[in-house]
């Protein structure tokens, strides 16, 4: 079985052959992976609109958004007052307040803590905000980290004001 | 087999193989030696494992979006038609599978029963076959019953009554199948465990298939033993493994058309109305690759001796390599076997097509003489045949074919047959 | 490369004899040009549009499409309606949500996302309205029935007076094409029954190739893009062929038995 022709045209349909067939392999391989992706009917629910007319300044209600909770509080004055006195460098990530709503009346961020992913309770922690029961993240009345191993501030999602009374949330 | 004594070039590979000799196993596949003469018959071994392949492959893909309870059952397999990324592609290439998966199956079962690949020493490798057979007919049966259609619903309920054929505890038997009083919830939940299972069996035993025909090697169109390794064998890599890429590629288009512009005409209808246990469909018919038993189900007029008949035909085929008598097993040189193949392929493809006819009538009749046939060709007529019958002389070795049975090469009559029948080699 | 051509050879024609097995009784239908049908079929976007007319004013009293959502009308390969105009079309449907903070429920305009409504709330309050008969949900039924497309087109322009040898019972009609020939649904289409809002003339054939057309995308709704990619998928498995084929010449060359 000893090959003494000139290799050019041998190796040209080898390697031809062998890219064409690795191109159809990754080519069908993309459906399979692609399958475990969101389907259209839950990216059909990405967006949440709701009524906040029933939300009284102080209270805060929690929606669901992609199977996650959202906080959406109505901070009193002082609340915002707190939030807006404090000074970046005090901050782990620091953020003014200023950017993180839209309407200094609504915060709306996800109840998320950037930890480790659980829900923080409200209106507690060393900086009446949120502590986080799991691993004790401390966050204030704008949702920012401030003392515990979370690394970043709780995230804000993309949101609009449809009217006074109804946040569209994605 | 000389790969025993392979040792791997490397360092590393060297202590990884004194350890475990998977390496040994590699070089063992690669250098197998392979009958040359091989026609593209004998590609559908590697075909069929690429079947399995892509049938576990996507059912598995299936099984994270299917939801196995009769309230959801078909909404779910709706769900991944409409909205799961590519969820019609690949439901479709697992529906369509199947029918590939039989389809090959039977060109290799008919390649065998054509070239007495089931004879001695390869008695084993058949009967595992048959297995295999046996547990991918009760897959796709299962497989079936799962989209909860209309077909899904009464196909369970008549196979499953097959069973109260059993005198004294078919009952019982078919009430601990449905795990209840008709098929419901119970059952459909087994039938979607079992039909996870059972691939997995299918890939072990065909495992022990291979491992099967490598201790004897292929059987090859003339049907006589070679000298492995030597002039009539080249090694498996790369020369059976290009020729079988070479064959699957066809044999992919034609899925690939099923697949993309006929995708349920192998299917039925009634099968996208969900089930519905008060209404039967007017016109019960099983998947096209179970239709010949179907046929023999139908074609005898008592139920257990209809149950009995068609197992039967099914489990003579595991006492064929004792029943067909002949020495010599190529139909190549068995000019008289030759002729009966082919009226039991046409047998079995009349079977086939009663079975989806109404059993009355005409259809009922000719059901009943192909039924009988099947039985006489498997027990009358192969072992009598083997014992009978006039074959052509048989070459000594593939690469040498006109020293073959010198003593009779001097008639020239004798001389041009061989020629003939080694022409139809290929 | 003869061998080959005959086991293809085989394989169809074993394959296709199988199907005329499936379809020997199949009834001889009436015959009309559809656009999705052979290897580039594509759906007639104004005639999807305009069977979707038919169904929400003619169809939807009776029958369900429980399995689409609203959102479907906007997507790819279907009528394509602007998503502005899918929400509003959404929001004309109430359903009914809940339930809110004060645990009770409530109904709502219908958003995208929402499923079709559904004129009856189960099977047997459709049975009930309808004398008996359950008007089949419609999501999947062009490929519930053998014939699909063809049949359901038949069998809404099938209404006939019943031969002498028929007797029929009150509230039930004689068609052609049902099986049995008889069926409880009255003969839904009229010519002028509706106006197209697109202007075109709103003739009973019409309206039957309309609401076909829209059932077989509700049954189907990706089959442009199958179609699409089952050409590209063929063509590459034929490239591919051609040069394995090649690659098997070459190597067994070096053996002279031939492939």
């Amino acid at each position: 079985m000893s090959d003494k022709k000139p290799k050019n045209r041998r190796d040209f349909i080898f390697t031809a052959t062998a890219a064409a067939g690795a191109v159809g392999v990754g080519a069908a391989v993309w459906p399979l992976v692609d399958q475990m992706n969101p389907d259209a009917s839950v990216k059909a629910l990405a967006s949440t609109e709701v009524d906040i007319s029933s939300v009284k300044p102080g209270q805060s209600i929690t929606v669901v958004w992609r199977g996650k909770p959202v906080f959406i509080k109505r901070r009193t004055k002082e609340e915002i007052d707190k939030a807006r006195s404090v000074s970046l460098d005090q901050l782990k990530h620091p953020e003014k307040d200023e950017d993180r709503v839209k309407n200094p009346e609504w915060l709306v961020m996800l109840g998320i803590c950037t930890h480790l992913g659980c829900v923080p309770l409200s209106d507690k922690g060393e900086y009446d905000g949120w502590f986080c029961p799991c691993h004790g993240s401390h966050y204030d009345t704008s949702g920012r980290i401030r003392k515990g191993p979370a690394p970043i501030n709780m995230e804000i999602p993309e949101y609009v004001f449809l009217n006074e009374s109804t946040i569209k949330i994605g | 087999m000389s790969d025993n004594n392979y040792t791997p070039n490397s360092k590393i590979g060297k202590w990884f193989n004194d350890r475990l000799p998977l390496l040994t196993l590699a070089n063992h596949l690669t250098d197998y030696p392979t009958p040359k003469n091989l026609n593209y018959w004998w590609t559908f071994g590697g075909i069929l494992t690429f079947c399995l392949i892509t049938q576990i492959i996507t059912g598995l893909v299936l099984a994270m979006h299917y939801i196995a309870d009769t309230k959801l059952a078909f909404a779910s397999v709706e769900h991944i038609m409409r909205d799961v990324n590519y969820g019609w592609l690949i439901r479709y290439v697992h529906a369509n599978g199947a029918s590939m998966f039989f389809l090959a199956v039977y060109i290799h079962i008919f390649r065998s029963l054509f070239y007495g690949s089931y004879k001695s020493p390869r008695e084993i490798i058949w009967i595992l076959g048959i297995i295999i057979y046996l547990l991918m007919m009760a897959a796709a049966f299962m497989g079936y019953v799962l989209p909860w259609g209309q077909m899904s619903y009464w196909g369970a309920t008549v196979i499953t009554n097959l069973f109260s054929a059993i005198p004294f505890i078919g009952e019982g038997i078919t009430t601990w199948l449905w795990g209840g009083y008709s098929v419901d919830n119970p059952t459909l939940t087994r039938f979607y465990a079992l039909h996870y299972l059972i691939p997995f069996l299918i890939l072990g035993l065909v495992v022990l298939h291979i491992w099967a025909l490598h201790v004897p090697g292929n059987n090859n169109p003339a049907g006589i033993e070679i000298k492995k390794p030597s002039n009539d064998t080249v090694p498996f890599h790369p020369y059976i493994v290009v020729k079988d890429a070479f064959a699957l590629l066809l044999f992919l288009i034609v899925f690939a058309f099923f697949v993309f512009y006929t995708p349920n005409i192998l299917g039925h209808a009634d099968n996208y109305i969900e089930a519905n246990p008060l209404v039967t469909p007017a016109h019960i018919v099983p998947e096209w690759y179970l239709l010949p038993f179907y046929a023999i189900l139908r074609s005898v007029p008592d139920k257990l001796m209809g149950v009995i008949a068609m197992f039967s035909a099914i489990l003579i085929l595991a006492a064929l390599p004792w029943l067909d008598t002949s020495k010599v097993r190529s139909a190549i040189f068995r000019p008289l076997y030759k002729q009966f193949y082919w009226i039991l392929v046409i047998d079995v493809l009349i079977l086939g097509y009663v079975g989806a006819m109404p059993a009355e009538g005409l259809y009922l009749l000719i059901a009943r003489i192909a039924t009988a046939y099947y039985f006489i060709h498997f027990l009358i007529i192969l072992p009598v045949l083997g014992l009978t019958e006039k074959t052509n002389p048989i070459p000594l070795s593939i690469s040498e074919p006109v020293l073959a049975g010198s003593a009779m090469a001097t008639k020239s009559l004798e001389k041009d047959k061989i020629e003939n029948n080694l022409k139809s080699l290929g | 490369m003869k061998k080959i051509a005959n086991i293809l050879i085989l394989i169809i024609s074993i394959l296709l004899i199988q199907n005329h097995s499936f379809s020997a009784e199949t009834h001889k239908f009436l015959k009309t040009e559809w656009t999705f049908k052979g290897l580039f079929g594509k759906y007639d976007r104004a005639s999807l549009q305009r069977g979707y007319q038919v169904y929400t004013e003619v169809c939807a009293a009776c029958h369900s499409m429980q399995y689409l959502s609203y959102r479907n009308l906007a997507e790819p390969g279907g009528p394509e309606f602007s998503e502005q105009e899918v929400k509003v079309i959404a929001a004309s449907f109430e359903v009914l949500d809940g339930p809110n903070s004060d645990g009770e429920m409530f109904m709502r305009p219908a958003k995208l996302s929402d499923k079709f409504v559904m004129p009856y709330d189960n099977v047997e309050a459709s049975k009930a309205a309808n004398g008996g008969a359950y008007p089949p949900d419609m999501s999947v039924l062009a490929k519930a029935r053998k014939g699909g497309a063809d049949y359901i087109y038949s069998l809404l322009l099938g209404y006939d007076d019943p031969p002498a040898d028929i007797k029929l019972d009150d509230g039930v009609y004689y068609n052609k094409y049902m099986y049995g020939n008889k069926i409880k649904m009255s003969a839904p289409l009229s010519d002028d029954l509706i106006e197209y809002s697109d202007g075109t003339k709103a003739t009973k054939e019409q309206m039957a190739k309309d609401i076909t057309t829209f059932l077989m995308w509700s049954a189907e709704p990706h089959l442009e893009t199958r179609h699409k990619t089952g050409f590209r998928v063929i063509v590459y498995l034929i490239i591919l062929s051609i040069l394995v084929y090649f690659t098997m010449k070459k190597i067994w060359s070096r053996v002279e038995t031939k492939v």
